[in-house]
């Protein structure tokens, strides 16, 4: 199949029958392998990894932190994907999957920020710094709430969606400078990417990383995340589609008198 | 069977009751939801196909 024919069956899921069946069969997949993911992999990382010569056990902190600093900032870049699919081809199902997937944002977010500040007291000394990526991640958090609150603000669901796409695309700027504000602001307590990096992990690199005695079951963390996002994503999202179909079939009854 | 973790047993702890709770809050609300949605579809649903 070529690419393009490819890119014409993606759009057959802006059908939302066609979605729902499909969320449908592939949901207790994605449920029961994040669960499995999450509990292998944060029993390894709490029982059986050393604690850190500098950090001691506050290194164990990683495994809960990393992955949803990682889900916060993918989670509204994929929110700006379906939003741009909304703005310029008007699937219904793009607009809804960015609303749907905003209160896990929140929450990926919300995790980053209390573990950060929890590991951050013992490690700094402060709860919290006015540190670049802080600083962004904050932002982000507010654009979140921001999101939400628009949504549940305007009646008329197309122009809800409308603006709410207009800021998820404003928004994407403290989106990408949580996760790059460190190489732009060359300043803070907050250290630069030691994961995410491959030269870091093969060791190519002479910069602090790592161990891989804490990136496989840290590794494993963040698959399971993104399982789970994916399963609350599509969830949430066949959630939204019902609910805007009893509005529509409500509307109609009323008309119908 | 929990780990000596040490001075900082409560920053490791609160870390993952945090984010525990955070997540499971974050699943049961929406299973609830989801289900309260499809129970009031359905209901709709029936109710408009009797009334044709």
């Amino acid at each position: 199949m070529s690419i393009a024919a490819k890119a014409n069956t993606l759009w057959e899921y802006a059908n939302p029958r066609k979605f729902l069946a499909t969320s449908e069969r592939v949901l207790p997949f994605f449920w029961i392998s994040s669960l499995v993911c999450l509990v292998v992999g944060l029993t390894w990382g709490f029982f059986f990894t050393p604690d850190d010569y500098k950090q001691g056990s506050t290194v164990k902190i990683i495994y809960l932190h990393v992955p949803a600093s990682l889900m916060a900032i993918n989670c509204w870049l994929m929110m700006l994907a379906t939003s741009l699919v909304w703005l310029v081809r008007r699937h219904h199902v793009s607009a809804l999957a960015a609303r749907a997937a905003a209160p896990v944002g929140i929450v990926m977010t919300l995790i980053a920020l209390a573990t950060g500040a929890i590991w951050g007291q013992p490690m700094w000394g402060t709860w919290w710094a006015w540190d670049p990526r802080l600083t962004a991640f904050l932002i982000l958090f507010l654009f979140y709430l921001g999101y939400v609150a628009l949504w549940e603000a305007i009646e008329d669901s197309d122009t809800a969606a409308d603006l709410t796409s207009v800021l998820c695309l404003v928004g994407s700027v403290f989106a990408l400078l949580s996760r790059y504000a460190v190489n732009f602001w060359n300043q803070g307590l907050h250290q630069g990417a030691s994961v995410m990096r491959a030269a870091a992990v093969t060791g190519a690199d002479t910069e602090e990383k790592v161990s891989n005695i804490y990136f496989y079951p840290l590794l494993l963390c963040i698959i399971g995340f993104v399982l789970l996002f994916i399963a609350l994503v599509l969830y949430r999202t066949g959630t939204e589609i019902r609910a805007r179909r009893i509005k529509a079939l409500l509307s109609r009854e009323r008309l119908n008198g | 069977m929990i780990p000596d973790l040490g001075k900082y047993a409560d920053a490791v702890l609160w870390s993952y009751a945090v984010s525990l709770g955070l997540l499971i809050a974050l699943f049961v609300l929406s299973v609830m939801r989801g289900r309260k949605v499809r129970a009031e579809m359905e209901k709709v649903e029936n109710r408009m196909m009797r009334n044709g």
